[in-house]
């Protein structure tokens, strides 16, 4: 029996976010069932690609010239694993988070970002990757601007100049990309790509674009006002997942179509912008004094480890793709889990955290469980990912990367125990607590575990990131 | 040197335009109108492409294109305005403000 799990993840929560939005008070319930069959059908299609190897669907039976094509391999399968489990945590808080008057914006808003990254993650033309792109860069930014107030407005409206911009950057390169090769299908293009002006012009406006997008130093300008004063499940998901698409496409672009005639001085300029993220943003996170700007700051850090991987091609592509998923677990456990604290302290200063591991311990907990996974010590999936990326640039003799990713783990773990510190003393001022409801403990909780448990299941993730050898120069 | 090279140049230019408006000005509706010339600028690159090598027919899919990218222009920019009546309506200026206060809860 052939069901097309990869076609119901779009279909799925694009219809039930038509739904949310015509009967509000069903919402919760469909979104609840949704994100669970959302699951399910990651299952699925993980279960599907296992025994047939990659997914190709032509929606409408129009073939790839023409129509557009769905396409999913190992790579696809651990970003729809990410959007599917994060999705599912964030959910649950959700229902819990918000009034009601709120949640009746939220609930379709969020249905619809996810169906633009399942569909992001199943594009298989530089077009269809756009269209979703967009789709998704949109409802983010209502999802940001959701709690309305000042600082939300004003971080919603940067973040949307700083997402329009970039998507269109990436359509002029494809522009050129389809003027030159006559084609958007990747696989078309990986095998017409010579390395032309357009070529290079392409190059430079998608990667700035997609930079822009992932928030990579020196661009990340915009992406600490956004995901601070979000709505604490929203930044989640914008730190989790958001970031991680744009990161995506660029992966594929590399992999499929740049990387072979860009040659090493691209790599490297990359690898020095991740090297500066990770220093910078590190620093950044250590200095502030509100909880979810150094969570946000420790986002612009772990982002620039995902760029480590370019200098050191094939060998590393793996440990990026761990990466991604292990601080989608982690990150979002731990913007879930300072919503928490800000929720029952009513601020999220980070010297006025009042004894919050004895009165909140499994918020604490969950806090200090990701961190763990960001500081990317044993068990964690962080240890897996970093693990891989520091064996590649030994191998290759890389000892100023290797350094990097050292140093960026001691500072991760400061900033980690800057906050944990805070958290076992008593507070100057006390405050009145307000109660926190055990679903939004319990999700952050166990988002942060499955970080933790990720590390444990490094060897079938593995080999389920090798179907269709998406780093192998095949691909879709 | 064709007519289309032309147009391609011309759309160029309007996306730098745009680019350099979008950072310069304050005013969020110049940000918003700067940010649509910078799309008239990807379209009009889209168009002028669709000849190709001199085939005197042009080739519908960059036009296809357009279209799409007209529908998510229009999104965007409702919700751009929507956000800027928002912030208006909050600050009572339509300019991003400074980021300076740290200590407000």
């Amino acid at each position: 029996m052939d069901i097309p799990w990869a076609v119901m993840l779009i279909v799925l929560p694009l219809a039930a976010g038509l739904m949310a939005f015509v009967w509000p008070r069903v919402a919760q319930t469909l979104v609840l069932c949704c994100s669970l069959a959302i699951a399910l059908a990651v299952a699925g299609l993980a279960l599907q690609l296992w025994h047939h190897g990659v997914f190709h669907h032509a929606l409408g039976g129009w073939e790839a010239p023409l129509g557009i094509g769905l396409y999913a391999d190992g790579l696809s399968l651990v970003l729809l694993t990410a959007t599917a489990l994060v999705g599912m945590g964030v959910s649950v808080y959700a229902s819990a988070y918000f009034t009601l008057d709120d949640a009746h914006h939220f609930w379709p808003i969020w249905l619809f970002l996810l169906a633009a990254l399942n569909a992001l993650f199943l594009s298989a033309d530089l077009f269809n990757l756009y269209v979703t792109l967009e789709l998704m860069g949109l409802a983010a930014v209502a999802l940001t601007a959701l709690s309305g107030g000042r600082d939300a407005l004003a971080g919603a409206v940067r973040y949307l100049f700083a997402t329009l911009s970039g998507s269109l950057a990436y359509l002029l390169g494809v522009a050129l990309l389809y003027h030159a090769f006559g084609s958007v299908d990747m696989a078309t293009l990986a095998g017409r790509m010579t390395p032309v002006p357009a070529a290079w012009a392409a190059l430079g406006l998608m990667s700035a674009g997609l930079l822009l997008k992932t928030a990579l130093f020196p661009l990340h300008f915009w992406l600490p006002p956004a995901h601070a004063s979000a709505p604490s499940p929203v930044s989640a998901v914008l730190s989790a997942l958001v970031i991680k698409a744009s990161f995506y496409i660029l992966l594929r672009l590399w992999i499929m179509l740049f990387g072979p005639f860009a040659g090493d001085g691209v790599a490297a300029l990359l690898g020095g912008m991740g090297t500066a993220a990770i220093v910078w943003g590190s620093v950044q996170a250590l200095r502030q004094t509100r909880l979810k700007l150094l969570v946000a700051y420790s986002t612009v850090a772990q982002i620039g480890y995902l760029f480590l991987a370019f200098p050191l091609a094939a060998a590393a592509w793996n440990a990026a793709a761990v990466l991604v998923l292990s601080h989608a677990l982690a990150k979002s456990a731990m913007f879930l889990a300072a919503g928490n604290l800000l929720h029952f302290g009513g601020h999220d200063r980070i010297a006025d955290l009042d004894r919050v591991v004895q009165r909140l311990p499994l918020s604490a907990f969950a806090f200090a469980l990701a961190g763990v996974s960001l500081m990317g010590l044993p068990p964690s999936g962080g240890f897996i990912g970093k693990w891989l990326l520091l064996e590649a640039a030994l191998a290759q003799g890389r000892w100023d990367l290797a350094a990097v990713m050292l140093l960026g783990g001691l500072l991760a773990a400061a900033y980690v125990f800057k906050v944990l510190g805070h958290a076992f003393t008593q507070a100057a001022v006390t405050h009145e607590p307000t109660a926190v409801p055990a679903r939004m403990e319990w999700a952050a909780l166990l988002l942060a575990c499955s970080a933790i448990l990720l590390g444990f299941t490094a060897t079938p993730l593995l080999s389920l990131l090798e179907i269709g050898a998406p780093f192998g120069g095949s691909g879709p | 040197m064709s007519a289309a090279f032309f147009y391609a140049l011309a759309g160029a230019g309007l996306f730098s335009i745009g680019l350099h408006a979008l950072l310069a000005h304050r005013h969020l509706l110049r940000k918003i109108l700067a940010i649509n010339v910078m799309g008239s600028g990807v379209f009009l690159v889209l168009a002028a492409m669709a000849t190709r090598n001199g085939i005197a027919i042009p080739d519908p899919v960059p036009h296809a294109m357009i279209i799409t990218g007209i529908v998510v222009a229009v999104a965007a920019t409702a919700l751009a305005l929507v956000l800027m009546l928002k912030l208006t309506a909050e600050t009572g200026q339509a300019v991003l403000p400074g980021r300076k206060k740290e200590d407000n809860p």
